[in-house]
């Protein structure tokens, strides 16, 4: 089993390595001439020309890519085009505060979410269940700014309870932030409980379907044993695969809530960078997320392995 | 008069979709005696047996009658009441072991879940008596079975777990749905012979469930024969197996019987050799499946190959067909070599050589009309005109016995039987001179196969047919095998024609095998136990 | 116990979906026709209420929303299905060959993919947009190849299970060619489980629209589309007027609209499950 799980996290640092070079290639190589991609039709053969040697674009692709990695892979993430700051100074600040807020609804989302799920697929077509259905099935059909209206609307300006910006500085205090981030967490949280909770009912049914929880009812167990002791240790496996999933959702939703509230991460970060053309701001925030992304899954795929009873006593 | 320990009156199952799966059935099951339920697929054995235990599968529900438990009206008990019978009055004991086990927890954790929860023993006894048990039933290193997990050890271990755990709360009842199907003909044997001990030590009632007639006559004091849900008869085994009343019961056990006995079929001599098959060596990776295995098929007779699973008979059938690469040996067939991979053969020499599966359903396209599987091979093979191919097919159809108008349904609805008369029409329609048969009658029902085994034996006489049979029936094989190849793990240690075969002095395999197959007689489990305790 | 769902017995969610879908369908298609003003007609106050003359009320610069949501219609629904069709035509063709064309495509194919969709696709997206521009044909273009990953691996993995069939392998034993396998023996039986997927996608897809519309970077002025015209209107809520809400609630809609008809689709042949076993 040790060895499945090297090789997985083997797999991990390919896989980043591979992203690394999508994200260079996305960026620098398929739009050919990313100065006039930069810059824009209106710009003079000049400024592209000069645009081209400040950047270094005269050199061939490979040997800019390693430069890149090697920078990148030192804390060298470049200097922002557009107000000429430094990459890696604007964008740690905000990814911790991404992390706050991701984390912030996960805390929330994830337990709740599972339970409610388990208690739903037991209870399959009774009114509970199908009251989380509908519940569900709203939630995950309007898009998340909609959620993070109507949150603002109700507790902003008509209750006033939370402020519709989310500014968080530096010194802030953890209280007064969990008070301002309320609202970008509470929409993010409605968002990923329900997709958790319809995969996790999902997984669980599966689960109750099998033979030998038929055979656990036919030797007199009653019902309460039977889904804690028989289809509660089997659910493990899928139920963290959906966290997981869901989890690497979370950060893709981050992106549009940050740019409502006006919060300040990297979601934020990217869009700013993504309208202005800002290329090694759009770099930085395509590893940071790529690299997020990599590294829950491959979390993911071990603990599966860790928690399959096959492979923990094998043959 | 001694109260029938379980008794079932006027039961009713539906489904949810409202079609009948029981239709009032009745009986009474005395303390220690044994109750055969018989009848094929879909009769209703299973759902009548859960229903002794007041469980309906989900989609199905008890719509009427009554369970009596020891005097006890099941229905009459709270959801509670009647979990508490589940176990320990009555036990359950599934087909298929491996799927009945959680692969969470430890084969002892599960072994005395029951036990300890209805209160019969401590933890401690309750493994105790486990390990005594599993001792008992020659289960490997007893005292550290227990500490397994179920993916860690046989599907016959695994099996005889289930029956020890099935006992583990003194049920007064026991239910074995079908808990030797699934095993190779000579596992069923000693797991037979166990399951016919734990009654007689243990007292217990049991309601034995199987589609074998053979085999629940060695078991079963009464024997009830179901049809479609309902009861045809209910009888002692004698009375059933000498004097059956009812014409479906006399056609079920005069149908067990032909294949009991062996009919000399007359081979001619000097018959053309179309197949020969040389010292055919074959490999999956490193495991050598096929050694040094020869054959031949001359025009218009029908060869057996004979096994169990793992002795390489589907192997063969692969390699003759091209799907899996011979190591080495040569492959002739009409006196031309036969190259080793799929690709490389003509289409007219993959023509030739057709294959029948065992599972009708899935050896035919869902989402094509019947009149589509059969016309293809005409119209590939032989680039026939739309008009001509159509006239052709209702030839085919009428030739296998089904109705013209079957040409343009789709063939999900029919029943097994038809479904398998489509697979060999669309193998008649490449005008073959080998057709090789994979199991053709095992997934089907008893009275069904008697029947395709008689179409493929008519077909035979009338177009000169030559068949590969691959099986592990000795019933098919005493039916309609001239030649007969008995495989043991790769290995061909028996050829020639079946009746030498099937005569003394054998090859021990070949005793062992004909051992294994249960005979139409109450008494032939305990000659055979006596034999082999020689 | 739940009523059993067939193919003539859609229950009252699915049946309400179909309208409001239907509905939809309509405004897109005969827009013009039934709009009350124009798309871009600029002629009442900015952020009025719903009234008899705007039933929706106006948008930031007074257009009628009401005109605006139907004309935003085409754009949305347009958008989305040419993205989800184009994933359709690419993912099952490569998951199908993928199935069906031997190991060494399948891998090559499969870590590709695998490798694609290791990086979210918002974030993939943004890429692909920053440096390529937000016009209709890279946007359609952009995500209908993105999505198509998602869709390889379903198609791939159904396809696979029929290729392992007996009928698939009577097909190769008699000789037949690659293009026969692939679309008469396993696309007729891939597909039907595909639909479901179609409109999930289709929500999916719908959304991501939607949502890079808002931020921006999806459809482009001056063609009217909903998630654009939710981030015309975005302000207006820091002031309890809830302009944005109209567009906002018409994605919704159609995306329950669509999940409803989804999950009808899927309980056709669903089975009841041991949780619900009578004892």
């Amino acid at each position: 089993m040790l060895r499945l799980i090297m090789t997985r996290v083997f797999l991990g640092c390919v896989t980043l390595f591979a992203v690394t070079l999508l994200i260079f290639a996305a960026t620098e190589i398929l739009p050919g001439d990313v100065a006039s991609a930069v810059l824009g039709q209106g710009a003079t053969p000049e400024t592209l020309a000069a645009f081209r040697i400040e950047l270094g674009l005269d050199r061939p692709a490979y040997v800019r890519y390693l430069e890149w990695l090697t920078n990148a892979l030192q804390g060298d993430l470049g200097i922002a085009m557009t107000n000429k700051r430094e990459v890696l100074a604007t964008i740690t600040p905000r990814l911790y505060n991404t992390l706050f807020l991701a984390g912030y609804a996960a805390a929330i989302a994830v337990p709740i979410a599972i339970i409610l799920g388990i208690i739903a697929a037991i209870n399959e077509g009774k009114w509970i269940d199908r009251t989380a259905n509908i519940l569900t099935l709203g939630a995950i059909s309007v898009p998340e700014f909609f959620i993070a209206y109507i949150l603002i609307l109700v507790f902003a300006t008509n209750l006033g309870w939370f402020p519709s910006l989310s500014t968080v500085y530096g010194d802030m205090g953890f209280w007064q932030k969990i008070h301002v981030v309320a609202l970008p967490a509470l929409t993010l949280t409605m968002l990923v409980m329900a997709h958790m909770l319809r995969m996790t009912r999902a997984s669980v049914l599966a689960i109750m379907s099998q033979p030998y929880i038929e055979m656990a009812f036919l030797k007199g167990l009653p019902r309460r044993r039977v889904i804690l002791r028989h289809a509660l240790p089997n659910a493990a496996a899928p139920i963290i695969s959906v966290v997981a999933l869901n989890l690497a959702y979370l950060i893709v939703g981050v992106v549009v809530i940050e740019v409502v509230f006006v919060y300040p991460g990297v979601g934020q970060y990217m869009v700013d960078g993504v309208s202005k053309r800002d290329l090694p701001v759009i770099q930085a925030c395509a590893l940071v997320f790529g690299g997020a992304f990599v590294l829950l899954n491959t979390i993911a795929d071990i603990l599966a392995i860790l928690v399959n009873p096959r492979l923990r006593h094998p043959r | 008069m001694t109260t029938p320990i379980l008794k079932i009156q006027n039961l009713r199952i539906e489904s949810l979709a409202g079609d009948v799966l029981v239709d009032n059935a009745n009986l009474s099951l005395m303390p220690g005696k044994v109750l055969g339920l018989i009848g094929e697929s879909g009769a209703g054995k299973s759902t009548i047996g859960l229903a002794a235990m007041s469980y309906a599968r989900g989609g199905c529900k008890i719509t009427g009658g009554q369970v009596e438990i020891d005097g006890v009206v099941i229905q009459e008990l709270s959801a509670e009441g009647r979990a508490q019978f589940r176990g320990r009055r009555i036990a359950y004991v599934a087909q298929s072991a491996a799927a009945s086990f959680n692969p969470a927890h430890t084969i002892m954790d599960q072994v005395c879940e029951m036990p300890v929860h209805h209160g019969v023993r401590s933890r401690i006894e309750a493994e105790a008596w486990a390990v005594e048990m599993f001792r008992t039933l020659e289960l490997p290193d007893p005292e550290s079975f227990g500490a397994r997990y179920p993916h860690q050890v046989s599907g016959g271990q695994l099996q005889r777990a289930m029956a020890i755990m099935a006992i583990s709360a003194d049920p007064d009842i026991v239910v074995f749905d079908e808990p030797t199907t699934a095993l190779d003909v000579t596992t069923q044997i000693e797991v037979l012979v166990l399951i016919k001990k734990l009654i007689r030590d243990y007292n217990i009632a049991a309601l034995y469930i199987t589609h074998d007639l053979a085999v629940v006559a060695q078991i079963a004091d009464h024997i009830m024969v179901l049809r479609q849900g309902k009861m045809v008869e209910l009888e002692t085994t004698g009375n059933i197996l000498h004097s059956p009343k009812q014409p479906y019961t006399k056609e079920l056990v005069e149908d067990r019987q032909t294949s009991d006995v062996f009919r000399e079929i007359i081979l001619k001599a000097d018959r053309e050799v179309i197949l020969d098959a040389a010292h055919i060596t074959a490999h999956y990776g490193d495991f050598e499946v096929l050694k040094d295995v020869s054959i031949t098929v001359a025009k218009g007779e029908t060869v057996a190959i004979v096994g169990e699973s793992g002795s390489g008979k589907t192997s063969l059938a692969r390699v003759i067909v091209g799907l899996t690469e011979r190591s080495s040996g040569d492959l002739t067939f009409l006196g031309q070599t036969l190259s080793p991979a799929l690709k490389h053969r003509s289409r007219d020499d993959l023509r030739k050589v057709q294959l029948i599966y065992q599972q009708p359903d899935v050896a035919l396209n869902p989402r094509h009309t019947v009149g589509e599987i059969i016309g293809r091979p005409i119209k590939f093979y032989f680039n026939r005109t739309a008009d001509e191919v159509r006239e052709r097919t209702l030839e085919l159809l009428e030739q296998v016995g089904l109705p013209a108008d079957y040409i343009d349904r789709k063939s999900i609805a029919l029943s097994g039987g038809q479904k398998q008369r489509i697979c060999i029409a669309r193998a008649l329609a490449a005008e073959p001179t080998l057709i090789i048969c994979d199991e053709p009658t095992s997934a089907l029902d008893q009275l069904v196969a008697d029947e395709i085994l008689k179409l493929l034996q008519k077909l035979q006489d009338e177009l000169s047919l030559s068949y590969l049979v691959i099986t592990h029936d000795l019933g098919i094989v005493r039916r309609i095998a001239h030649r007969t190849a008995v495989l043991l793990r790769g290995e061909l240690v028996a050829s020639g024609a079946t009746g030498d075969i099937f005569k003394p002095p054998f090859h021990p395999y070949t005793e062992k095998l004909l051992q294994s197959v249960p005979e139409l007689r109450e008494s032939w489990l305990e000659e055979i136990t006596a034999k082999r305790a020689d | 116990m739940a009523i059993q769902n067939s193919l003539k017995n859609p229950p009252i969610s699915a049946k309400i979906g179909m309208v409001i879908l239907v509905v939809f369908i309509f405004f897109a298609i005969f827009a013009p026709l039934i709009a009350p003003y124009g798309e871009a007609e600029s002629i009442g106050k900015t952020w009025a209420s719903p009234s008899a003359e705007f039933l929706l009320g106006t948008d930031n610069i007074g257009r009628d929303m009401l005109s605006r949501i139907i004309f935003g219609a085409r754009m949305t629904l347009g958008v989305a299905t040419a993205c989800t069709l184009l994933s359709f035509l690419i993912g099952i063709t490569m998951g199908l060959l993928a199935a069906v064309a031997g190991k060494a495509l399948d891998q090559i194919l499969s870590r590709f993919v695998d490798l694609m969709l290791s990086i979210p696709i918002l974030v993939f997206a943004l890429m692909i947009l920053s440096m390529f521009g937000s016009s209709l044909f890279t946007l359609i273009i952009t995500i209908g190849i993105l999505d198509s990953f998602r869709v390889f691996r379903l198609a791939r993995s159904i396809a696979i299970n029929i290729v392992v069939t007996e009928f698939v392998e009577v097909a190769r034993l008699r000789g037949e060619g690659l293009w026969w396998i692939m679309v008469r023996e396993v696309l007729p039986n891939a597909l039907p489980p595909m639909i479901a997927e179609f409109g999930l996608r289709f929500c999916f897809n719908f959304l991501f629209v939607a949502g890079l519309s808002f931020l921006g970077l999806g459809i482009q002025p001056p063609f009217a589309d909903w998630g654009g015209m939710v981030r015309e209107n975005g302000r207006a809520i820091a002031f309890g007027i809830p302009a944005p809400l109209w567009p906002a609630i018409a994605i919704g809609l159609t995306t329950i609209s669509v999940n409803m008809i989804v999950d009808w689709i899927l309980s056709i042949n669903a089975r009841p499950s041991g949780a619900s076993a009578e004892m």
